[in-house]
């Protein structure tokens, strides 16, 4: 039912987004594919941001459109479609559960450029771009491995996709150097953006102990869950300082508008080609917020850590990476996990304390 | 404080919001009428809610604003289908969409800013009890109001003189008609009630469960509170029951993910619509013998002949 009410929805929004495009014939038009609403202050926010500076800085040459609340999944081609028929030139899907629908549309409409957002199909119009989060997650699990009193920390997690256990596994590893007996608690809510189910979650793993909370979710609601209990946490995606002034650690900032520019300006001069794009912190593409609320040694550490994961010196996957058995995971890429490795990802490090899903 | 202390009010906090909204749709049922715009009423609430709030520093004005939101929504629809005899499950459907997408509008302006929480109640020395103390004495008014209002339907439905003609209006309305109630007067009450439960509970996110207003913020609460009158078999006691039973199996789903039992969280989080589709099996083999049933005339058009 929900579902039926959503493509209802997307459906009108569509017809909307025609009936606002369709004035200007010279300039190159872009569409954009949200799986949030724009204000969730967390992954769709942040892209709307991208959209945002795009747009200020290549002014009229451009004109955007974006559809919003789109449910990942086959229901989601019909919108990528619709921005395909109206025009768009270049359309940017945000979302993982939009890979293969994306691929479909693309290969319908040859023309079109497309670009998938953390996705690894790609077609001769399909680009795919996404940041390294997992390096901000590392720094983060520095921090919460000196911060945490309990030495258990709790990571609310979204859906079972590589880029999640990337998360959690790079976490886990950055808290291992600072407190190698540290613990990590990980709750699966199965939905990417739902303020109550997240808010429960964090007081599910205060209540058991956690005294530093992460987040691959999208609403700052175990932000203000951890204000409340007077713990730590991180915020996700966007600064959430404002809902944590004592609480949040730091965030992991997701940085799209260089990138949307890059690309959009690459499509404007006939340079652009299908890529895949995937950057972190020394592209910029990811940063952290600033360091609060805590003391100056582990802020000087978790520079430190930042500095040397940007000039290359350190790398969270760095081998030997332990999996949950004990037994080394074979090293593909060297000195440490390859790109296929950490962009598959689909097994937990030693110290997670969880059972795999689905194994 | 005990963990299952903290479990029973995590709880209570999430069932709260289901059973405020379903209690009101329980009535609109029973009155024969189908209004399955609950979500769109519960997020208008949230967002007219969070905005009283905001403007005047007052919980309780945010609720009054957020019972006002939902029962205009709820006119809206009432005069759909009561007044032009619409189609109630497309007027519902519309409601909805219009609700999100409205309170998406009104909403935008207070994406990012907090209010202060709903106040707790604190009395010396019976809050302070171990374990009891604060799961009895130490709610929100939204929970304590929550209790009465299911209380109160109850009995309303069978033991007043006004319930009754509720109910038989929801059974056959011709019949009603016949006898000389005013059925099209009576559902509209019961459907301004329903809106107004619905933006009442939609209210209380934002108000006391995660205080601070995102459009979409109900997330399918809504949805889960129309299962839930479908689930109780229309009967208040198994409702507030049923309401109970979704928020604990919510909370402890994710209490055993944190103790790592390895019961797999898609299976949990699938448990309590598996539980309605069982219920709704149950009720249909027991159609026929004692216990109750769907209201005869639930979702059809009245269009009074003279």
């Amino acid at each position: 039912m929900k579902k039926l009410m959503m493509t209802a929805a997307v459906a009108a929004l569509a017809i909307v987004a025609t009936g606002f495009s369709a004035s200007a014939a010279e300039k190159l038009k872009i569409g954009f594919i949200y799986l949030g609403p724009v204000g969730d202050l967390g992954w769709t926010y942040m892209h709307e941001v991208g959209r945002q500076a795009m747009v200020k800085e290549l002014g009229d040459k451009i004109e955007t459109t974006y559809l919003e609340n789109v449910s990942e999944g086959p229901d989601s081609e019909r919108s990528i479609e619709q921005l395909a028929r109206t025009g768009h030139q270049l359309i940017f899907t945000t979302s993982f559960g939009y890979m293969d629908p994306t691929l479909k549309v693309a290969k319908k409409y040859p023309k079109i450029k497309f670009e998938h957002a953390t996705g690894f199909k790609r077609a001769p119009n399909l680009g795919t771009y996404s940041g390294k989060f997992y390096e901000g997650r590392y720094i983060q699990g520095v921090i919460a491995g000196k911060m945490s009193k309990t030495g258990t920390l709790g990571y609310i997690a979204s859906f079972p996709i590589p880029e999640v256990i990337s998360g959690i596994n790079a976490t886990i590893l950055g808290a291992q150097t600072t407190n190698p007996n540290i613990k990590l608690k990980v709750i699966w809510v199965n939905t990417w953006f739902d303020p109550g189910k997240e808010a429960d979650a964090a007081k599910a793993l205060a209540d058991q102990g956690v005294d530093v909370i992460m987040q691959h979710t999208d609403s700052p609601a175990a932000m203000q869950v951890a204000a409340q209990r007077g713990i730590y946490a991180f915020g996700q995606d966007s600064d959430m300082i404002k809902f944590g002034p004592k609480t949040q650690l730091t965030a992991i900032v997701n940085n799209w508008g260089p990138y949307y520019i890059r690309a959009a300006k690459a499509a404007l001069d006939g340079t652009w080609k299908a890529e895949d794009t995937w950057d972190g912190l020394k592209e910029k593409m990811v940063l952290m917020a600033p360091y609060t609320n805590m003391p100056d040694d582990v802020k000087a550490l978790a520079q430190k850590t930042e500095a040397a994961i940007i000039a290359g010196t350190l790398h969270p996957f760095k081998c030997p990476v332990l999996g949950q058995d004990g037994k080394a995971v074979e090293c593909k890429g060297g000195a440490n996990l390859d790109a296929g490795q950490i962009l598959g990802m689909n097994f937990y490090v030693k110290g997670v304390d969880d059972k795999f899903p689905g194994k | 404080m005990g963990l299952l202390e903290a479990i029973i009010i995590s709880v209570i906090a999430a069932s709260t919001p289901l059973l405020l909204a379903a209690a009101g749709e329980l009535v609109v049922e029973r009155s024969g009428v189908l209004n399955l715009g609950t979500e769109g009423m519960m997020i208008m609430g949230a967002a007219c809610g969070f905005a009283g709030a905001y403007f005047t520093g007052s919980t309780l004005i945010g609720a009054l604003c957020g019972i006002a939101a939902g029962a205009a929504l709820s006119l809206v629809f009432a005069a759909l289908t009561l007044g032009l005899a619409v189609n109630q499950v497309a007027a519902g459907l519309a409601l909805t969409i219009l609700g999100v997408g409205l309170s998406g509008l009104i909403g935008a302006g207070f994406v990012g800013e907090r209010i202060t929480p709903a106040p707790h109640l604190y009395l010396p020395v019976l809050t302070g009890i171990p374990v009891v103390g604060k799961i009895l004495f130490g709610q929100d008014g939204f929970v304590y109001f929550s209790v009465a209002l299911v209380v109160a339907i109850w009995w309303f439905l069978y033991r007043t003189r006004a319930g009754l003609i509720l109910r038989a209006v929801g059974d056959s309305h011709t019949s009603a008609h016949a006898l000389g109630y005013p059925v099209l007067k009576i559902r509209l009450l019961a459907v301004l009630f329903g809106g107004g439960c619905a933006g009442l509970g939609g209210a209380f996110l934002p108000l006391a469960y995660t205080p601070f207003f995102i459009p979409g913020m109900t997330a399918g609460r809504g949805w889960i509170a129309l299962a839930l009158v479908v689930f109780s078999s229309w009967l208040p006691g198994r409702l507030a029951a049923g309401a109970y039973l979704f928020g604990a199996v919510t909370i402890l789903q994710l209490h055993a993910q944190a103790f790592g039992l390895g019961i797999p969280s898609q299976l949990m989080t699938a448990l309590p619509y598996l539980a309605t589709v069982i219920v709704l099996v149950l009720i249909s083999r027991a159609r026929g013998s004692a216990g109750s049933v769907a209201p005869a005339s639930l979702g059809i058009v009245f269009v009074p002949d003279r």
